[in-house]
């Protein structure tokens, strides 16, 4: 098994180097691992965009190990790759690496998560989407959607973990303008559909039938799948007596924005290569002082959409 | 050191310890003189292992005192008794094997300042131990990368200190081969001319005489005698060890049946396993009891487990009830009507925190397979029916096997035994540690079975026990069938002269 | 007369309180009457939808789950055993259930097919702990890791970015209800009855009890413990799957990567509470099942209380080890010395 996939991994290793002898640009990317829906689609959706821009991609697997990670960092230095973008394990650790690649004249990109160093200027920019943002988004929908009137329950993530801290941040920051709004309840259902019909299950008890609640805010999809799944065992109608609104937009939500028992999903996109390919090339051919982060904007859909 | 040789080393007088149903030692005496081998020696159960926790502080007396060079001792711990000098190597070798022999030698005491541990004062006092014992070996190699006869010569090195008063040698040479057991012989020499009271406890009787001055003997808690080696001839010693001359009640209790021998139910043709026991052949026949006798090592209860299948053979043939036996296995066996009762009660007997209805149903169980259960009623009229036979002390058959005394969980094991209704039963030390009413009842049960014609195999280390129980007798010897005897031939002097062998003292 | 009366009553005490039952079960009486103070309409039950709806019924359904792994969890102790694979177990069988549903199966075969993965998942454990002798903690761990890969490589199957699915066969399991009763409550009830039958109504209760308790003592008395070892862990891995079906049914989702999370160790718990001890040789089902009762009637009353969810595992963790504390003898033998003690 395992000498299959180390075969596998010259022969893709053979290829890429066959393709890099092409002129195209040839980038480095060090991606964090392959763990759940969002991130092996993110991957894909950058291998497979890297041919729309003439892009050479060299794409690294760290399996969730920063040590993996700066072996990968070092060798794409070593390679002498035209940039490198990196989608951080963890957040610190990096000043080393990031000034040999300055060093080395290769501008170095970061997406999805951020990282701490003492200068800022050893990478250009970080590209990726807002998490606080897409709270604020759901906020602002509901607030439009009730008329500034709302109690709500709200389906924290895994508690402490960034999209968790950060989407409750935002959507507090929105609801906090109306003073009819308020969260009367919130749990973690720990990003899980298990988890969400667990805790929506309780608070259909704690609140007497959601009596008087007219939204149920979820940090993501999944957590709002299983809170449908239970109201409707408790013969409540989600969509229509409770507003639900969450975000990531999985295509299990999309059936159930079609049928009525959603509202509305913030995207997280995994289709991020358009956004992120046009910022690095640009600079590559203009080398100039950009923004520190580039945020990729977040569309919040509906049924309609 | 006091070096004056009459006075003795240590004086334990009239020591007592009773544990719940059994009186482990009664009022024994045992002195050590200074410079002597003193050789420590009985039967399993006998107390020597007692004596030696009492006389190494693992375990407390109940009543008696402990002198040493003259003066009153009573400490409580091991580590008390080592401060005084008494240090101990048990049989099982007490080392940590993946640690380096430094870190085993330096562990009790370890040496540096503030809680840290300078390793090279470890070194040096490690080094400094093995000097002591003339044992060069690679100091920082871990312990189990060597044999077992070097982990024992540690295990002893670890044990001596310059002030060490009396050494405790608990069958050091168990697991040891001829060559490696002279050298550990000359090391003991050693320590002997340096003034150390040197305990060696063994069950090797050329190895009791080689080395030690004196002896000591102990059975079922008693001091039988001490006296110098030379004065005792081998069959005296024998004589001590298992000729305890059976009580009057006991005596009336085991007269000789008179039944017909029975066609063969077990035959066993160059039966044997390596290292374990040379091939003997044996036939047991209906109807008639064979005792198995020798000396503690001489593979009485390897014999009996290879013919329950609890170890297996490795040469010969064994046939049951006519059948040939391949694989033989203690499921196998009880399936074809052999019961065993085997000598450790809480190790291989019985499960403690099952109740005695629960033990005694489980062979008879076994036998019928998992799907059909003996239907809880019959369970419970089958063991109250073997607690009124076996006269089982309880309350009631649903307390817990482990809270009764030994010799009621003797009989719950001959219970079991007797319920998956066998045509052979195999006893391995029926009455150890039992009182004498108890062993009267039990070796009188085993009488009445084999006039129903059960055959009868009884593995005893009590001579007299053998001699009062049985129609035949097979003596072993040093891991070997050596014989067997009938009839009028079954007497005391002629089994011990076949243990002792020819060459006997 | 009145001496006589007063003996009577101290014997009923001390009996009930020498009863291991007594500890468990008033761990789950103060946890629901602390419930009552937190939220006033705790004990209401109403019928919603045709069936039994309120916080009482929500424990009894989400500990079955838990309650129905501990239960093989206790078996598997029973031989001195521990099986940490169960999450993984589960997490399996659901992507069995979800793979073939896709592929079109008919969802009574399909339901099988997930038994019979637990069974083979079972028969893994068994061969590496009683076949090669392997420590359990050790073998289990091996299915424990790699089992929600296997999970994961099984949503692969059929593109797998999207595992859920509708059943109505797996519906009745997660939303029917028989006469007013969820049908969740009744399979584990079933699954409860027909394990005791198993246990108590053959010998293989006392055998996995006899080889937990001394495996040499077994074996010389005829029981192949090593036969007793693989049924043990077989059962424990059939319960695992229908665990895992029941989960799956609950959400209509393959989901192996957070699929019952940790469920060994509330299984553990769920036996330990119940008197079973790690060192074998006693299986306490009823206990077990009580067990896990208090785990859910925690979990449920810390969703309810309105605390943030920062202080769930503390909280928990509290309770468990009081609970804990109040099995173990040495504590329990300072209260009485305590209580013994003349009052002045």
């Amino acid at each position: 098994m395992s000498l299959k996939t180390i075969l596998a991994g010259s022969v893709f290793a053979m290829a890429s180097f066959a393709a890099s002898m092409a002129g195209a640009t040839t980038i480095g990317f060090s991606q964090v691992g392959s763990e759940g829906d969002w991130r092996p689609a993110f991957s894909k959706n950058m291998q497979d965009t890297a041919k729309d821009y003439d892009v050479d991609l060299k794409f690294a697997d760290a399996q969730g190990k920063q040590e993996e990670q700066l072996r990968a960092v070092r060798a794409f230095i070593a390679q002498g790759v035209d940039a490198i973008i990196i989608a951080p394990v963890v957040v610190t650790g990096w000043d080393d690496v990031l000034q040999e690649a300055k060093d080395a004249d290769i501008p170095v990109f970061l997406v999805d998560r951020d990282v701490e160093v003492k200068d800022k200027s050893l990478y250009v920019t970080r590209i990726s989407a807002d998490f606080n943002l897409e709270g604020r988004l759901a906020g602002a929908w509901l607030a439009a959607a009730s008329k500034g009137t709302c109690k709500i329950v709200e389906l924290q993530g895994t508690t402490g973990s960034a999209p968790a801290i950060e989407r409750k941040k935002g959507f507090e920051a929105i609801i906090s303008q109306f003073p009819a709004m308020e969260i009367v309840a919130t749990q973690s259902g720990d990003f899980t559909t298990e988890g969400g019909k667990k805790v929506m299950e309780a608070f259909i008890k704690s609140t007497n039938n959601l009596d008087g609640i007219c939204a149920s805010f979820a940090h993501n999809d999944n957590m709002q799948l299983g809170a449908i799944q239970a109201m409707k065992e408790a013969g409540l109608k989600p969509g229509q007596d409770v507003l639900m609104v969450s975000v990531d937009y999985v295509p299990a939500i999309k059936d159930a924005l079609a049928k009525g028992e959603a509202n509305a999903s913030v995207e997280l996109r995994s289709a991020v290569g358009g956004f992120i390919y046009p910022v690095v090339l640009d600079y590559l051919k203009n080398p100039h002082e950009l923004d520190k982060w580039i945020v990729i904007p977040s569309d919040l859909h509906t049924a309609k959409d | 050191m006091n070096m004056n040789a009459s006075t003795p080393r240590v004086e334990m007088r009239g020591i007592c310890k009773a544990f719940p149903g059994v009186l482990a030692l009664d009022n024994v005496n045992l002195t050590l003189m200074p410079g002597e081998v003193h050789a420590l020696l009985g039967e399993n159960g006998a107390g020597k292992s007692t004596l030696i926790k009492i006389l190494t502080g693992a375990s407390t007396k109940d009543s008696g005192e402990i002198l040493l060079e003259g003066k009153p001792l009573s400490f409580q711990t091991t580590g008390e008794a080592q401060a005084l000098g008494i240090s101990t190597v048990y049989q099982e070798v007490n080392l940590i094997p993946a640690m380096s022999v430094t870190k085993n030698l330096t562990l009790e005491k370890t040496v540096g300042r503030f809680g840290m541990i300078s390793w090279r004062k470890a070194r040096e006092m490690a080094r400094e131990k093995l000097r002591r014992l003339k044992l060069d070996i690679d100091i920082e190699q871990a312990v189990g990368s060597y044999s077992v006869a070097v982990q024992q010569l540690v295990a002893i090195a670890r044990a001596l200190d310059d002030d060490t008063r009396v050494l405790v040698l608990d069958e050091p040479t168990a697991s040891l081969d001829a060559q490696e057991t002279a050298a550990l012989f000359d090391i003991i020499r050693d320590l002997k001319s340096r003034g150390i009271a040197v305990v060696f406890i063994t069950h090797f009787l050329d190895q009791v005489y080689e080395i030690s001055d004196r002896i000591s003997v102990l059975r079922n808690g008693n001091l039988v005698g001490t006296g110098l080696a030379k004065d005792i001839t081998r069959n005296e010693l024998i004589s001590m060890m298992i000729g305890r001359e059976l009580g009057e009640v006991e005596a009336t209790f085991a007269a000789k049946s008179n039944a017909t021998k029975g066609e063969p139910v077990l035959v066993a043709e160059g039966l044997g396993r390596k290292r374990t026991l040379k091939p003997f052949n044996l036939t047991l026949r209906a109807g008639e009891a064979v005792g198995l006798s020798g000396l503690l090592g001489s593979g009485r209860t390897e014999l009996t487990k290879i013919l329950f299948g609890a170890i297996r053979h490795d040469s010969g043939t064994l046939s049951v009830g006519g059948k040939s036996v391949g694989r033989s296995s203690p499921r196998y066996s009880i399936n074809s009507g052999i019961a065993f009762c085997p000598e450790d009660r809480k190790a291989e007997g019985l499960v403690g925190e099952l109740s005695i209805r629960e033990n005694i149903v489980m062979s008879m169980q076994a036998k019928r397979g998992w799907l059909s259960r003996v239907p809880r009623r019959d369970q419970e009229r089958l063991a109250e029916e073997m607690i009124k036979a076996l006269a089982i002390a309880t309350p009631n058959a649903d307390k817990p096997v482990g809270q009764l005394s030994g010799g009621n969980q003797q009989k719950v094991v001959l219970a079991r035994a007797l319920a998956s209704q066998p045509s052979i039963l195999l006893l391995d030390e029926p009455t150890r540690g039992i009182d004498v009413g108890a062993h009267a009842e039990i070796i009188t049960l085993i009488r009445e079975l084999c006039q129903k014609g059960l055959a009868l195999l009884v593995a005893s280390s009590e001579l007299d026990e053998i001699i009062a129980s049985s129609d035949r007798v097979a003596v072993l010897r040093d891991r070997e069938k050596i014989g067997e005897i009938e009839g009028a031939d079954i007497n005391r002097e002629k089994i011990i002269q076949m243990i002792a062998g020819d060459d006997g003292h | 007369m009145v001496t006589e009366r007063k003996n009577i009553d101290e014997t009923w005490l001390n009996r009930l309180k020498g009863s291991r039952a007594i500890w468990p079960l008033l761990a789950l009486a103060v946890i629901l009457i602390v419930d009552g103070f937190i939220s006033p309409n705790f004990y209401d039950i109403r019928i919603v939808e045709g069936r039994l709806f309120g916080n009482l019924i929500d424990i009894l359904y989400r500990a079955t789950p838990t309650a129905i792994v501990a239960l093989g969890m206790a078996v598997v102790i029973g031989t001195k055993g521990i099986d940490l694979s169960v999450g993984s177990t589960i997490a399996i069988a659901g992507a069995i259930i979800a793979w073939r549903i896709h592929a079109g199966d008919s969802h009574f075969a399909i339901l099988l097919m997930a038994l019979g993965a637990g069974i083979a998942c079972g028969v893994w454990n068994g061969f590496l702990v009683a076949g090669l002798g392997i420590q359990p903690i050790i073998a289990t761990l091996i299915l424990m890791v790699s089992g929600r890969g296997i999970g994961m490589l099984i949503n692969l199957f059929y593109g797998g970015t999207d595992p859920s699915f509708e059943s109505a066969l797996l519906q009745g399991l997660s939303t029917g209800h028989i006469w007013l009763i969820p049908t969740r409550i009744i399979v584990g009830l079933a699954i409860f009855a027909a394990l005791w039958l198993v246990l108590r109504k053959t010998a293989l209760g006392l055998f996995i009890e006899a080889v937990g308790g001394n495996a040499a003592a077994s074996s010389l008395a005829g029981v192949n413990a090593r036969i007793i070892i693989f049924v043990a862990y077989i059962v424990c891995g059939l319960l695992a799957a229908c665990a895992g079906v029941i989960l799956t049914a609950d959400t209509h989702t393959s989901d192996p990567v957070s699929v019952a999370l940790y469920i060994e160790l509330d299984a553990i718990l769920a036996v330990v509470i119940g008197g079973g001890s790690l060192a074998g040789g006693r299986i306490y089902l009823g206990m077990t099942v009580i067990g896990a009762l208090v785990i859910q009637a925690l979990t449920t009353s810390i969703l309810i209380s309105g605390l943030p969810p920062e202080y769930n595992l503390i909280i928990k963790a509290l309770v468990v080890v009081f609970v804990l504390l109040l099995q173990s003898k040495n504590v329990r033998a300072l209260f009485s010395k305590k209580a013994a003690r003349p009052s002045p």
